[in-house]
């Protein structure tokens, strides 16, 4: 071929282009993602810090966040288990009904929150199918702590699940049969091998999961009776806020809920960033 | 170590992966199982290695059914086809692996471990590349680490799937070298698959060439070259000459 020199590079763009391109990127982010979130810390802070806290300090906000944060603290454990198994056993194994556990792996994500609440009110109310038995046997469920949980485990359940499928298929069963002939068990194998090479994957599905446990308001809101002090979690005792007019007190909230959400995000980050030659060196492979 | 093949067969679902075969691999030997690809010849490696459990017939290890003993404790050491080592470890904790998952009784002091490993990596001649990651190796590279990684554990018998698939032809030739170094100074009795005719007959003591799940003939590579069995090793064999280089 004969030695040509081209009017400009082919695999780059015009200067103009790519000014204009990351102008436009710029504008969507800040027009969607920080205004939003600046507005909200703004009116947290309209009448000063002192307001902000206090009213977040008050009793039933307190409670709120509390209970928020409960919800949170064993829902995501208890689905980043059940994700991993989930994801373990899609990713790794042929067996009959494969396709039915993946599509109902994502049910939580195609039905409406509302309807997945409404639905356990259903099952565990007092009318529900469940409610005499539960009734008879003293457990309630619906309007208390169990519903929250229920709802919330719903919810967030293909977070994590979702994450790991296509890291794990992708890497397949070999490097877990070279640990087992070289003689670990199944558990050292699945510490040493298993976790570690799905560790961000991991994360990024546990990180996901805890903003939406933290965030839920639909499911939460049907199956939770809204019992102030009781059964608020952090987004309805916002909504309550709300509409009662007391602004501060519900963007006071918001803003905790979006901060709690950042942190998350900055944590993963920091982890990123302090593991950025491994990471680089695994993904290379 | 000895090994029996006695009437293994195979099958997934109802696909049959292995008729009834039956091979015996006496010890010490170095023994190729040599047939196109869906031939049966990994199922019948991973069955060796207790990675499958075939669905009739018996793996005697020194005359000892080992049909049912678990893939850990076969020790076996087994080479994968992509090698298949731990991306998230260097060189060294890869090689060090098996000897860190013994249970607390049988493993080695930290200081012993190190002293196994460096050995082992000057077996294989790359003493220098302890603290890379997998991904900052050649293929080469990798293949010969995978082999020290086997050899860590000191296993009775040495399984390969492929053990040179990947590779690009100079570099083949200097590993195939670097086995059969290896194999005779270990003495370990040594399967490798292959689907190339001329590995198999350069490098192996036996060779079994196999077809659709059954074998086709065991011999010497002269026997398998002078007097094939079937039309089908012929074929194959004659299918293979013509692709050598003059």
């Amino acid at each position: 071929m004969p030695d040509r020199a081209l009017p400009h590079p082919v695999t780059t763009e015009p200067p103009g282009a790519r000014a204009l391109l990351t102008l436009a990127v710029l504008a969507l982010t800040l027009v969607l993602l920080i205004a939003p979130l600046a507005v909200v810390f703004a009116e947290a802070l309209r009448e000063g810090l002192g307001a902000a806290l206090a009213a977040l300090t008050e009793r039933d906000a307190w409670s709120a966040i509390r209970l928020t944060l409960l919800v949170a603290a064993v829902s995501v454990p208890l689905n980043a288990a059940v994700g991993l198994a989930a994801a373990w056993a899609i990713a790794k194994f042929d067996f009959r009904g494969k396709a039915v556990l993946i599509t109902l792996i994502d049910l939580p994500f195609s039905v409406s929150p509302v309807v997945a609440g409404l639905a356990l009110v259903l099952l565990y109310g007092t009318h529900g199918w469940l409610g005499a038995w539960l009734q008879a046997h003293d457990l309630k469920i619906v309007f208390a702590f169990p519903g929250l949980l229920l709802a919330t485990l719903f919810i967030t359940f293909p977070f994590v699940a979702r994450e790991l499928i296509p890291v794990m298929t992708e890497q397949g069963r070999a490097e877990e049969e070279a640990a087992l002939t070289l003689g670990a068990s199944g558990w050292h194998m699945f510490r040493t091998v298993t976790l570690p090479n799905v560790r961000w994957a991991l994360l990024y599905g546990v990180l996901l999961c805890n903003a939406r446990a933290m965030g839920e308001f639909g499911a939460v809101a049907v199956i939770s009776g809204k019992i102030r002090g009781q059964t608020t979690t952090m987004p309805i005792m916002i909504e309550m806020l709300y509409n009662e007019y007391l602004s501060v007190a519900a963007f006071s909230m918001a803003a905790l809920l979006a901060a709690l959400a950042l942190l998350t995000l900055a944590l993963k980050s920091l982890l990123e960033w302090r593991h950025a030659d491994l990471l680089s060196a695994m993904r290379r492979h | 170590m000895h090994i029996d093949i006695d009437e293994i067969s195979k099958s997934f679902g109802t696909t049959t992966a292995l008729h009834p075969v039956s091979l015996s691999i006496p010890s010490g030997a170095m023994v190729s199982l040599l047939g196109p690809s869906g031939s049966g010849k990994t199922t019948l490696l991973r069955i060796l290695a207790g990675l499958e459990q075939p669905s009739a017939g018996r793996v005697l290890l020194d005359g000892r059914d080992a049909t049912g003993t678990p893939v850990q404790q076969r020790r076996t050491g087994f080479v994968f086809q992509s090698y298949a080592l731990f991306r998230h470890m260097t060189v060294f904790e890869n090689i060090a692996y098996g000897l860190r998952a013994r249970p607390r009784r049988t493993r080695p002091g930290s200081a012993e471990i190190t002293r196994r490993v460096e050995r082992l990596l000057e077996l294989i001649q790359l003493p220098q590349i302890a603290a890379r990651y997998p991904s900052q190796l050649s293929g080469g590279q990798r293949q010969r680490v995978a082999l020290a990684r086997a050899l860590a554990t000191e296993p009775r018998m040495l399984l390969l799937d492929e053990p040179f698939g990947a590779l690009d032809a100079r570099v083949r030739r200097e590993l195939r070298a670097g086995l059969r170094e290896i194999h005779d100074a270990t003495g370990l009795t040594t399967v490798f698959v292959t689907h190339d005719q001329d590995e198999a007959l350069t490098l192996a003591d036996r060779v079994a060439v196999m077809s659709m799940g059954r074998i086709e003939q065991v011999g010497t590579p002269a026997e398998i070259r002078g007097r094939p069995a079937t039309d089908f090793v012929r074929s194959f064999i004659a299918a293979g000459a013509e692709r050598l280089p003059a």
